[in-house]
């Protein structure tokens, strides 16, 4: 019966999905990302990190359809293999935010009491930071390269998640059917992961998509301040860095880059908004 | 509503003394010697010397700290290691640059976000409506470091109408607004939208309608002043989150606020001046906040603290 009733919502769910062409094109522009930084050596008409001196700040031509950048390095090629680190970026600091935020808002919110208040206080003290600004300050402290980076976001991005889940289990706990399992002597370990946390999923998912869109711009912002990846590596924030120099005489520095940055962080923004639509009931 | 302040204000300074003892490890956590970072490899020891001396780093970290705290209670800050001068006089000097610049993005975000958001509203599922959700997707996913110079590119080097960068009349004010407030607008149009469409479907609205009243006045003065409660709200949380937009935003376009000056200390090393800056901007955000939920508190009596 339960089987029967799940291929139902799931079917419903899949029609709505589809309903929602912003939705699509977000999903078709994700796909599109994995697929080029995956197969990045194959699409990339050359060598990323191959340069031209004579070549440089070349304009889009025939060969070159994003033109050349400083040292004459071909800028799509570039664009491509920047996909590789945005995704890497995005996939490591989602996961790794949303398992330690995972944990310590399960903690939290079922476990209560002292505990509850010591984490939520930490949680405040580090949304104390707007925006990027905690990063900024790591990244002051560790110096600029991809692992620090990867370390600064994660250490401002379990909070949305921990808030999340805590406040989730914070009124699931009190529910007929953890009441029963607590009652026939179930753990809470148990409860936690067997009960509470597929009822909460939804929700990450919902903040996993918007933390893919924030932790890309996060990296690409730290590198155009100069604070992130490093050159030579193709990173679409520090192309951005670099083309601020040349926005005079090379425009195309700019505007490639950055166009591939708001591509991908709308895409991942569409399927965010679409899956939320339709898991709030209250927006049904 | 005093329970509620008096409970708020509790909240408040634990957030103060973490942020405060975030700040003062950011010099303790270096790797390697922060003294040697800032001065450089080949400094000469008696100058070494004389600058942990004077940041107190040859104290115990108990004393350092105490000291950290009891200063910066008092506003002293410490000295910029390149100016000399007290970090505190040089963030005063920004700062009003900074709140100047966030004051004209949250303008621009408001007179664009709240006409839009409510058509959207009063014409909602209409060609209308979804464009401009359509452009508030794109204005939330396009990011300012790329926008800025996309202005630019634009206003300045193609048509010449605006200055690339500094600070002095309106005509230098114009392209960082815009680039700061877009987000914004992005996030109040949504806002603004789904508070209207709250509204409209209010008894009152009806009742309002049956009196003969004229539409205008149904929305604006029935439906609008009702939805403004919540967008107030989100102008006043999302303003302290200027202030770490305003980094980006101050680096692109040269803008001498409180942003530049954190990337400036950076560079440079000069890290009594930056963990003055990521204090100053902190404790300002966290303060806009507190500001924002009592006044929240204050217009809407039904808000309590749980």
């Amino acid at each position: 019966m339960n089987n029967i009733k799940f291929k139902v919502q799931s079917s419903k769910f899949k029609a709505q999905i589809l309903k929602n062409k912003l939705t699509i094109v977000g999903g078709f522009l994700i796909i599109f990302l994995i697929l080029t930084a995956l197969f990045a050596p194959f699409i990339a008409p050359y060598d990323a990190k191959e340069q031209n001196l004579y070549e440089g700040l070349n304009p889009p031509d025939y060969q070159h359809p994003f033109g050349k950048d400083r040292l004459g390095r071909d800028i799509l090629s570039r664009i491509v293999y920047g996909s590789r680190i945005s995704l890497l970026v995005g996939i490591v600091v989602v996961s790794v935010s949303a398992s330690i935020g995972i944990i310590i808002g399960s903690i939290s919110g079922y476990i209560g009491g002292r505990i509850d208040e010591i984490i939520m206080r930490l949680c405040d003290i580090v949304l104390a930071f707007p925006g990027i600004l905690l990063a900024i300050a790591i990244m002051s402290i560790l110096g600029p390269s991809l692992s620090n980076v990867i370390i600064a976001l994660c250490a401002m991005g379990w909070v949305s998640y921990a808030r999340l889940i805590r406040g989730q289990i914070l009124s699931l706990r009190e529910r007929e059917f953890v009441l029963a399992i607590e009652a026939i002597g179930g753990s809470s370990a148990r409860i936690i992961i067997k009960h509470l946390l597929p009822n909460v999923a939804s929700s990450v998912i919902v903040e996993a998509t918007f933390g893919m869109a924030g932790a890309i711009v996060a990296e690409a912002g730290l590198s155009f301040l100069g604070l992130g990846v490093q050159p030579p590596h193709p990173s679409w924030g520090s192309m951005l860095n670099e083309g601020r120099l040349f926005l005079l005489i090379a425009p195309h520095l700019t505007i490639f880059p950055g166009f591939a940055i708001m591509v991908t962080v709308m895409g991942f923004n569409f399927v965010g908004d679409g899956i939320r639509d339709l898991t709030d009931v209250k927006r049904q | 509503m005093k329970n509620y302040i008096t409970k708020r204000l509790l909240l408040f300074f634990p957030v103060v003394i973490g942020v405060m003892t975030f700040v003062f490890f950011m010099i303790h956590l270096v790797p390697g010697d922060p003294v040697e970072l800032m001065l450089g490899e080949n400094a000469m020891d008696s100058d070494r010397e004389r600058l942990r001396t004077d940041l107190g780093l040859n104290k115990p970290i108990i004393n350092q700290y105490l000291t950290f705290m009891f200063n910066a209670f008092k506003g002293d800050l410490g000295r910029s290691i390149h100016s000399k001068m007290p970090v505190f006089t040089v963030i005063a000097e920004r700062f009003p640059s900074t709140i100047e610049l966030a004051l004209c993005a949250i303008f621009v975000a408001v007179i664009i976000s709240i006409p839009l958001g409510v058509i959207a509203a009063y014409k909602q599922k209409s060609i209308f409506d979804n464009g401009s959700m359509v452009i508030s997707l794109f204005g939330i996913s396009m990011p300012s470091f790329w926008l800025g110079p996309i202005l630019i590119i634009i206003f300045s080097i193609k048509f010449g109408w605006l200055p690339v960068s500094g600070r002095g009349g309106i005509s230098y004010i114009i392209l960082p607004s815009i680039t700061l407030g877009t987000a914004l607008s992005a996030i109040l149009t949504r806002m603004t939208r789904s508070s209207m469409l709250d509204c409209l479907k209010e008894e009152y609205v009806s009742t309002a309608r049956a009196k003969g009243l004229s539409e205008k006045v149904v929305i604006i003065k029935h439906a609008l002043a009702n939805a403004m409660i919540p967008i107030i709200t989100i102008v006043g949380l999302q303003s302290g989150a200027l202030l770490s937009g305003a980094i980006i935003t101050e680096t692109i376009f040269s803008w001498p606020g409180i942003g530049r000056l954190t990337i400036q200390a950076i560079n440079t090393r000069d890290y009594p001046l930056l963990q003055g800056c990521v204090l100053i901007i902190a404790l300002s955000y966290v303060t806009v906040n507190l500001l924002t939920d009592i006044l929240y508190a204050y217009f809407d009596p039904r808000i309590k603290y749980e």
